[in-house]
This record gives structure tokens, C-alpha cells and sequence, in this order.
């Protein structure tokens, strides 16, 4: 590797770096967590709680059906929320510290 | 010159194939070419017009195993097939001029833009399977089809949030790059390899079995040609185009389907007035469906005040174990992520961004396409009714061609039969793209990670990096083809979900923990890939999937038994009875001493999908292996690969070339 001399360890454990690791983290974990949750609760219950899922809510559409619908609203918002929250807000601090380690390589 | 004439061989290999199949379809008669071009030569109407009583007569006299076939124009459907071959060489043969270095085989030197790859990973997921079976499955099953589709935009999340951007970040061309960035080890790149090689060659396999049965059923090319047709195509297609060719017919034939998708589901609202409360509701009160729903259900007479249109729209009629179902949950949400050719994806992209938006474009364009699949199910259910698709096909794979044929006007029209040939050309398009990336992902794992850097060490100049890759494209190619004529009967869903699990078992923890532990080590990345993936297989030989004769001597003697009593009682059975019963004690004679491919007689696993045992083994091996072997100096080099992950770092210097 041409970059031996950079001191990875240092910028592992540089604030910013570790602010935007936590921030990334708690952001991409509970928004996963979220949806594989409710992923997970459309297979066991479609399965394990007839009543509620079979009850018709609009005309014939029942409970599951709409649920399943929801799973593609929810992946679809989930994208949008995170392109987002990428854009506004890791992106920036990224490409600060893509500009720090640069810094320290020319050193 | 040379560029001229590829197109031309390409053409010449399929034309002949068609050809091939015409002679023996005319050539064997009494053969089961012969009944199906029978089958063909039945009036116009059969296939898609439930209210003819002279179709209905018509089909009474033809036989039904082996001759069925779907009831299309030839000339239109061999001409639509013509031209996507025609069209797909011309992308290969405009891509190879442009492939020199191995960066462009491998990941068309980093040159798509997010967009053109969110159209190519939508390509990669929409395969046949895809198309076909959901279509089947809703049309026959109801919203349990569409529960499958669920499964696929909801493996997008981890896919979006955990994997694409740190691969895009840290790897270079395969799986293998991430894994062995941290350890220098060659053992670690052989069985990253062969793990891709593995996982690729089973997806790789349900899609050619698909592709040869579809072949079989539109065209009545017979399935082994088929197979050697497709597995040359494919072999020219990856070995001379590279990732570059294999991106763009992946993007021309994800749009393809997704117009497919909007004609159909525009024609079915039309038919059904643009009210899709008046569609569900026509739905719910066809007696052809409420027919078929008791059926499934198993009640001989109706039970009075059931509503079996209702049930129809109701989940659970195909799943209903809950403890299966988050067994085949887990194997989406966390096995679809780390599939190899859907991870070499990311690396045709300039950077982390990009991926980002690429798995954001795919989730919108694979979305749209499986809610607009479930509108095709349900309009395949209500205007082509589930007896006549099962009477096509079992596993209603037929579904999504008859109901175009449907929508365009019926069998014998010339819209119909044209959409029907565009249909089926699209489907065939859709199954050169999806192999073309799976064998793409197996030769870059042989040819990188094997040739390169196990047995070159990382010393070989980009031509021969290119060369060992276009031979390892022909054999893997090859394997493809000899185990695709012997897997003929095999289960294609089976195939798939087996993938899905060992990848979710072997291949996503690893990955996981390569990118985010310190601690983790070659011994965590050999034992979980080794020990995941012979674990999953290990489960599935011993689960339902598996025949058991036994159980189908049990099953035989049951009819045996029930038509004897019947012949006792009524005094006798009618031919097709006396058909069924010989066959019935002949199969409970073949079987009744068997044992499953292992030696069992009944399944030790109860649930047909593994994952519910085999993720949280390949995971606590990984963890128990990494702990056992600690290595210090995999430890100190995890913050350069963690700073790059995250940051992307190094990424632009990995590309420019």
C-alpha cells in the first residue's frame, strides 16, 4: 500500500470521525430495525392472526393485503428519509474528513 | 470484420436450435412433440376464452401429460426472440470494443452512473422467477404470492442501509476484495471464491432449469437444446462484453419489463373499467375462483356461508406454518444482500454516493414492478381462471404469458398473439441478463480471486487478467449447461431459496462482521463460509424439500385405496380412473421400500426453508472461530479498512485507471 504512513488509528479515533460513526450507526440500525420488524410481524401474524389480518377495511381489501401494500410505502419512505438525512448531514462530514486524512497524507 | 460477424454466429446459434426443434416436432410424430403441435392446431380460443363451449370440446380429446403446451404463433414468437438476440449482441459486441483492462471487465471501470445501475440491479432482482412465478403464485394463491414480493423490496433495506455503500467503499471487484483486505491469507480468498462460485451455480441453475422448461413450453424446442442454446449465448455474451455488456442488457431488459408490466396492468384496468374496487370485487365473485379456492382448501362440498372469493383475497391459502415463514424471511431479508452478483453491482459505480442512489432507483423501479405484478396475478386469476393455468402448468408459470395473450385479444388474435410473443421474449431476455451477471460473478470469483491472487499472488498484467477470465466465463458456462440438462427435474423455487439461504447463513455474516468488527478474523471467515454453507445444505437434505418415497408410497396407497373402494361401489372406474390407480400402485411398489437421498424416511427438519437454524449456526461459528484464532495483526489493520468503509476514502484512486 502506497498510504503506509497515514496513521489510521489516529483518525479512527479522531471526534469527528467517531461522531459521524455513532450518528451512521443509530440512524442506519434503527431505521433497519424498524423495517425488518414490521416485515417480520406481516409474516407471523398474516399466519398466526387470521381475524385481524382478514378483516376487510376497504371494500374487499383486507387488513394483509394493505399491509403488504404499506411494506412497499415504508421501503420506499425509508430510501427517501435516508438519501435525505445523507445528503443533509453525512455527506458533509464525510467529505470534511476525506479532506483531513488528504491533508495529513501530504504532510 | 470480426465485429460483424458475431452478431451474425449469435443469431445462426439460435435460428438453428429453432430450427432443430421445428424437424422434430414434425419428424417424431406419436412423440410428445407431435400432441403438442396437436395441441397448437385446436382452434383459435382455447387457451384464453373461458365462455367457447367449442374450445371447451376441443381440449377434452388431448391428452394431458407432456403434450401441453402454450398456443402460440410461432413466426411472431421466433422473430421477437431474434430480435432480442439480435439486439442484446449488438449491446456485447458495441461493450467489447470498450474492454481492455480488467477494471473494465469486472466493473465496467467504475463507469455507470447510479441511475444506470439502479436499473441494472432492478434487472438483476426482476429475473423470471420473478415475473413468472410471483404472476403463478398470486393467480393460483392470492396475496401469498405478493408476500414473496415483500420479501424482495424488504431485502432492499439491508441492501441500502448496511451493505452498499461500505462494499462500494471497501471492495475493488468481488466479495473476496473485502474479505482479504484485512489478512493476507490465500486460504481466505479460495473459499471467498469458492463460496461465490457456489451460491452463483445454485441461483445460476433454477434460472437455467426456468429457461429450458420455458423454451420447451413456448417454442417446443426441446429442453437439452434449449440449455445449450441459452449456455452458448451466454458464454459469448459474458466472455467478450464483460460487465459492461452484461450492465446494459440488464438495464435494456429491466425497461422491457417494466413496459411489459404497465401495458399489462393498463389492460387489465381497462378491462375491468379503472376500478380497481369493481376489479377485487369481480374477483372475490368469480365462480371459477371460489371454485378453485374450495379446492385448495380442501372442502369436497361448500361449506354454506363460507365466502371462498373472499379467502382468495385473504393471506395464508399457501403459507401456513409461521415459524417457516420467518424461516424464509431471514433468508431474504439478509440473504439477497450478499448474493455475489448483486454485490459486484456496486463496484461499476464511481462511489458511495452513487451506489446510494442506485439502490434507491432500484427500490422504486422493483417496487412499482411487483405491485404492478400482483395486479397481473389477480387479473390472471379473474379473466384466465386458475383451472385453465394449472391445466397449462401445476405451478401456474404460465400464468403471466396467458394473461397477455388474454389482454391482447385471445389466443389466434394477432395482437394477442403478438403481445404474447413479446412476452415470452422479454421473459427469455430477462433470463440472458440474470445469468449473464451470475456467470459474470462466478468468472470474476475464479478469475480474481483464484487465478490473480491465490496462484499469481496479485502479479498478472491485465491481459492475461482478461483472458483467465473470458476461459474461466466459458467453463463456468459450460458447468452450467451439463448441470443445467441434469437438473432437469429439480425444483427451480427450491434452487433459489437454497442460494438465498446459504448466503444468509455463510456469506452475510462474514461480510457483516469483515466491515464493522475489529476482532474478526480469517479463522471467523473460513469456518463461517465453510461451516454456513455445508450447515444450510446439510438442513435442506434433511428437510420436506426432499422426496421421500415413503411418504409418496403412503401418499399412492391413499388413492390406491380410495379408487378401489370407488370401483367396488360404483361398480367401475372410468379410463382416466384406471389410468390414475395403475399409476398409483405402480408408484407405491417403486417406493415403498425407499429412503430419502440420505437414507431417511421421514424428514429430521420440519420447515422447508433453513434459515431459521442455519443463521443463527453460521453466526455463532463465526463469532466462535474469530474468538478461538485472535489475530493481532487483522486487528491493527481493521481501522485503514473501517476509515475507508466509511468514508471512502482511496475509492477514486481505485478506479482511475
Amino acid at each position: 500500500m502506497v498510504d503506509k504512513e497515514i496513521d489510521w488509528a489516529a483518525i479512527a479515533s479522531h471526534p469527528k470521525f467517531v461522531e459521524l460513526h455513532q450518528a451512521k450507526m443509530r440512524f442506519l440500525v434503527g431505521l433497519w430495525v424498524f423495517g425488518a420488524t414490521s416485515y417480520f410481524l406481516l409474516l407471523v401474524g398474516a399466519v398466526s392472526f387470521p381475524d385481524l389480518f382478514n378483516a376487510r377495511i376497504l371494500g374487499r381489501l383486507n387488513f394483509g393485503y394493505l399491509f403488504c401494500l404499506f411494506q412497499f410505502v415504508l421501503a420506499w419512505a425509508i430510501a427517501i428519509i435516508y438519501t435525505r438525512k445523507s445528503n443533509r448531514e453525512f455527506d458533509p462530514l464525510t467529505t470534511e474528513l476525506v479532506e483531513m486524512i488528504v491533508k495529513e497524507e501530504c504532510q | 470484420m470480426r465485429y460483424m460477424f458475431l452478431p451474425l454466429l449469435m443469431v445462426l446459434i439460435f435460428g438453428a436450435s429453432a430450427l432443430a426443434a421445428d424437424v422434430s416436432a414434425q419428424a417424431a410424430p406419436g412423440g410428445p412433440n407431435a400432441v403438442a403441435v396437436a395441441a397448437a392446431k385446436v382452434p383459435p380460443g382455447l387457451a384464453a376464452s373461458p365462455q367457447s363451449p367449442a374450445a371447451a370440446a376441443a381440449k377434452a380429446p388431448v391428452p394431458a401429460p407432456g403434450g401441453k403446451k402454450m398456443q402460440t404463433n410461432r413466426t411472431f414468437t421466433i422473430s421477437m426472440f431474434l430480435l432480442i438476440i439480435a439486439a442484446t449482441a449488438g449491446i456485447v459486441v458495441w461493450a467489447s470494443k470498450s474492454t481492455t483492462t480488467a477494471s473494465d471487465y469486472y466493473a465496467a471501470g467504475g463507469g455507470i452512473s447510479g441511475i444506470q445501475n439502479g436499473w441494472a440491479i432492478a434487472g438483476d432482482f426482476l429475473s423470471a422467477a420473478t415475473f413468472l412465478g410471483i404472476t403463478g403464485l398470486m393467480s393460483l394463491f392470492g396475496p401469498d404470492g405478493f408476500m414473496y414480493s415483500v420479501g424482495i423490496i424488504i431485502s432492499f433495506l439491508t441492501i441500502l442501509l448496511i451493505i452498499a455503500e461500505p462494499c462500494r467503499n471497501a471492495g475493488k471487484y468481488t466479495l473476496g476484495d473485502i474479505l482479504a483486505f484485512r489478512s493476507s491469507s490465500r486460504v481466505v480468498r479460495g473459499v471467498a471464491a469458492l463460496s461465490a462460485v457456489v451460491v452463483s451455480i445454485f441461483y445460476l441453475l433454477g434460472q437455467m432449469v426456468g429457461a429450458g422448461k420455458l423454451m420447451q413450453l413456448l417454442l417446443g424446442i426441446p429442453y437439452k437444446v434449449s440449455i445449450i442454446g441459452v449456455g452458448a449465448l451466454i458464454i459469448v455474451y459474458v466472455a467478450l462484453g464483460g460487465m459492461k455488456a452484461t450492465t446494459w442488457v440488464q438495464i435494456i431488459k429491466a425497461a422491457l419489463l417494466m413496459f411489459t408490466g404497465v401495458v399489462l396492468s393498463a389492460g387489465i384496468l381497462w378491462k375491468s373499467g379503472f376500478s380497481l374496487f369493481s376489479f377485487f370485487d369481480s374477483v372475490a365473485t368469480s365462480p371459477e375462483i371460489q371454485d378453485h379456492v374450495r379446492g385448495v382448501m380442501k372442502h369436497p362440498v361448500a361449506q354454506p356461508g363460507f365466502d371462498y372469493g373472499q379467502r382468495f383475497l385473504e393471506l395464508g391459502l399457501f403459507f401456513k406454518n409461521p415459524l417457516d415463514q420467518v424461516s424464509l424471511g431471514l433468508a431474504w431479508i439478509l440473504g439477497a444482500a450478499g448474493l455475489p452478483h448483486v454485490m459486484m453491482r456496486f463496484f461499476t459505480v464511481p462511489n458511495a454516493k452513487e451506489a446510494r442512489k442506485s439502490v434507491v432507483a432500484s427500490m422504486f423501479l422493483i417496487g412499482l414492478f411487483l405491485i404492478m405484478v400482483s395486479f397481473l396475478g389477480f387479473g390472471a386469476a379473474l379473466y384466465v381462471t386458475p383451472q385453465k393455468i394449472m391445466a397449462l402448468d401445476k405451478g401456474g408459470n404460465m400464468a403471466g404469458l396467458m394473461i397477455a395473450q388474454y389482454i391482447g385479444g385471445g389466443a389466434g388474435t394477432v395482437t394477442g398473439d403478438l403481445l404474447l410473443a413479446f412476452v415470452c421474449a422479454v421473459a427469455f431476455a430477462t433470463i440472458l441478463a440474470v445469468v449473464s451477471g451470475l456467470v459474470l460473478a462466478s468468472s470474476a470469483a475464479i478469475a480474481h480471486d483464484l487465478y490473480v491472487n491465490v496462484f499469481k499472488k496479485g502479479k498478472a498484467d491485465q491481459g492475461t487478467q482478461i483472458k483467465v477470465a473470458r476461459v474461466a466465463s466459458f467453463f463456468v458456462g459450460a458447468i452450467a449447461i451439463v448441470l443445467g440438462i441434469a437438473c432437469e427435474n429439480l425444483n427451480i423455487a427450491q434452487l433459489v431459496g437454497l442460494a438465498l439461504a446459504v448466503v444468509a447463513s455463510a456469506n452475510f455474516p462474514v461480510l457483516i462482521f469483515a466491515l464493522f468488527w475489529k476482532r474478526f478474523n480469517s479463522a471467523g471467515i473460513i469456518a463461517g463460509l465453510v461451516v454456513g454453507t455445508v450447515v444450510t445444505i446439510g438442513i435442506l437434505m434433511v428437510s420436506p424439500n426432499m422426496t421421500y418415497p415413503k411418504k409418496v408410497a403412503a401418499d399412492a396407497q391413499k388413492v390406491v385405496l380410495a379408487l378401489e373402494k370407488k370401483q367396488s361401489e360404483a361398480g367401475g372406474l372410468s379410463a382416466a380412473e384406471l389410468k390414475t390407480l395403475e399409476k398409483a400402485k405402480s408408484d407405491y411398489v417403486l417406493n415403498k421400500d425407499g429412503t430419502s437421498l440420505v437414507g431417511l424416511d421421514a424428514p429430521l427438519f420440519p420447515l422447508k426453508n433453513p434459515g431459521i437454524l442455519s443463521v443463527p449456526i453460521g453466526f455463532f461459528v463465526t463469532v466462535a472461530a474469530t474468538l478461538l484464532f485472535r489475530n493481532r495483526r487483522e486487528e491493527e489493520m481493521f481501522e485503514e479498512l473501517f476509515v475507508r468503509q466509511t468514508t471512502g476514502y482511496g475509492v477514486a484512486k481505485a478506479v482511475k485507471h
